[in-house]
């Protein structure tokens, strides 16, 4: 089953701004990546899928139910950390989730015996009993992951989670989120405005811009046969793009080097074969991974033309 | 502790276990409301003005059982919310921003409102942990007063009845003043702003009426005091247990209604203004 499936979903605000357009994908369980820029309609992705704003049109299914005429089902098994500052100060941590896990359903002793869990589990087990606005920026971070937590939910929507973090705090929330995708059996959707921090983590990737979908795929299959050649010739280099291109490959200027894609084997032949026919002193020719950022960049490109 | 003991890391357990359906999450919600209002299971910071609020009414409600054992009938159950009303005013003041303005200065509303936790579910919690704090806050004493005389006297049963009365009109009260105050702190995402726009609300509305009734005009005499929130209660229990302590004249009808009304349109209002908040 998927996790979440959308088709043609439209979100556009009261003023007139359309936040999501036209988005249609299927995701499966896992640690799934949502990128784009400030504004992209991440934000409003989340909160659509927790029913909390309606789409304007198209369908949405989260964990096979539609949070709009069923949103208590699925908020009951959903966790969310929302982007922003959303802790009271003067609360202990453990009192306030063990407030938030009875919000969601949990028995009094069950709230109290997971609020401690979940705490312990995001690394504040020794601090769980101290004011909440005592607690570091990273600790307050670990707070809103661990309310997301407490109820054990199936799907855990967490908003630029490394938000105000310095380094070594992000890769602990990070290694934390990956932590809880693979070990604890709970799917998760991380925004991040960020690409090169969850596409580490991540199973698979959704972009969008502009409300769009740029692209939806699992991490593998973007990787995977979109790999480039890089060939470097010491004198020539516009001569045989100019070649290459005639011969019908895609061809990039990338410094003093030409880069094509690597479609299938017989690229390396055509291109020996056309240096060998200008009589071009080859330098350098070897194949290049693709990191996913360029792979967005290069859609990016092809949307707005 | 064995020598042998160490730590297990037992790892992520996933949850089996029931879940309590959104009756049992309301309920929850109010008792943690009910409890804040008292700052139960809070800092000792945020238990200092409630309690002495509830030490003031204490102290009347002493006063008013001394009295009463040195044989004056002349103050009864229900007169205790009218003589301490400026001290629920302040109790008001204090607990509904607490309760709402918090939540709200804190960004804790996408909290709740992502969980099984409708936007009517919560403001309803809200206003009635409010309101049952409010009517504890009187019931408590009255029900002190209730001891002291029942034990004194021994006619227990024309003490109960007045009990009874005076948690009707202590109800009354707790219904308008928690109505408006939840409805007020709600708009106000400060705890002073809001703490002040209540205190506003129901002192300045009270002069203004108290100048309407000396204009000398009978009817407006009469119907002046649905004009302020601190005097409509007191209509309400004129209606209710006609005792001369108002001139309400023949419009007790009008008050019974305004003191069902006001409440009903401020939880009405403070459903709407909840569902309207974006997160």
């Amino acid at each position: 089953m998927a996790l979440i499936s959308t088709r043609s979903l439209t979100k556009t605000y009261p003023g007139g701004v359309t936040a999501l357009q036209d988005l249609t994908l299927e995701v499966e369980p896992g640690v799934i990546g949502l990128v784009g820029a400030n504004g992209a309609g991440k934000s409003t992705m989340i909160k659509t899928l927790l029913g909390l704003l309606e789409p304007t049109s198209g369908e949405i299914s989260v964990l096979g139910l539609n949070p709009v005429s069923d949103g208590n089902a699925v908020r009951a098994r959903v966790g969310y950390m929302p982007e922003h500052d959303c802790l009271p100060p003067d609360m202990i941590a453990a009192e306030f989730v063990t407030h938030m896990g009875r919000m969601t359903g949990l028995p009094r002793t069950v709230a109290r015996e997971r609020a401690s869990e979940a705490l312990r589990h995001v690394g504040l087990y020794e601090e769980r009993y101290r004011q909440i606005g005592g607690y570091s920026t990273g600790m307050k971070q670990r707070v809103k992951l661990a309310q997301a937590l407490v109820h054990d939910p199936d799907l855990l929507l967490l908003d630029e989670p490394t938000n105000g973090l310095d380094p070594a705090g992000r890769d602990a929330m990070l290694s934390l989120i990956h932590r809880i995708g693979t070990e604890f059996g709970i799917s998760v959707v991380v925004c991040s405005h960020l690409l090169g921090e969850v596409e580490r983590i991540c199973d698979s990737l959704v972009a969008i811009e502009g409300g769009r979908l740029l692209r939806a795929a699992r991490i593998e299959s973007m990787t995977q046969g979109i790999d480039v050649l890089a060939i470097e010739v010491s004198e020539g280099t516009a001569e045989l793009s100019e070649a290459l291109t005639r011969q019908g490959l895609v061809v990039q200027a990338d410094g003093r080097a030409l880069l094509v894609r690597l479609s299938d084997e017989d690229t390396y032949d055509l291109i020996l074969r056309t240096v060998a026919e200008l009589d071009l002193p080859l330098h350098r020719l070897d194949q290049r991974r693709h990191r996913v950022a360029e792979l967005f960049a290069q859609d990016r490109e092809a949307a707005h033309v | 502790m064995s020598e042998q003991s160490m730590i297990h890391d037992i790892g992520y357990q996933r949850y089996q276990g029931q879940r309590l359906g959104p009756r049992s999450i309301f309920g929850a919600l109010y008792v943690h409301g009910l409890r804040a209002a008292f700052g139960l299971g809070r800092s000792a910071k945020a238990k200092i003005f409630p309690w002495i609020a509830v030490g003031l009414i204490g102290v009347i409600a002493l006063v008013i059982a001394i009295a009463r054992s040195q044989g004056s009938d002349d103050v009864g159950y229900a007169d205790l919310p009218s003589i301490a009303s400026v001290v629920v005013l302040v109790f008001l003041a204090i607990v509904a921003p607490e309760l709402v303005s918090r939540d709200l200065r804190n960004n804790l509303l996408p909290l709740y409102f992502a969980r099984p936790v409708s936007r009517a579910a919560y403001a309803g919690a809200k206003l009635l942990s409010v309101v049952s704090a409010i009517w504890l806050m009187m019931a408590g004493p009255q029900t002190l007063i209730f001891a002291a005389s029942a034990f004194g006297q021994g006619d227990v049963f024309g003490e109960l009845r007045g009990l009874l009365g005076g948690w009707l009109v202590a109800a009354v009260y707790a219904f308008v003043f928690g109505g408006l105050g939840v409805l007020i702190a709600s708009l106000a995402s400060r705890r002073a702003f809001a703490a002040g726009a209540i205190a506003a609300v129901f002192l300045v509305t009270l002069p203004v009426a108290g100048v309407l009734m000396s204009l000398g005009n009978k009817t407006l005499e009469s119907l002046a005091p649905l004009a302020s929130p601190t005097m409509l209660p007191e209509g309400v229990r004129e209606a209710l247990f006609p005792a001369d302590n108002m001139p309400i004249g023949n419009y007790g009808p009008v008050y019974l209604a305004a003191g069902v009304l006001v409440p009903a349109l401020c939880a009405l209002q403070l459903i709407l203004r909840y569902k309207k908040v974006s997160l």
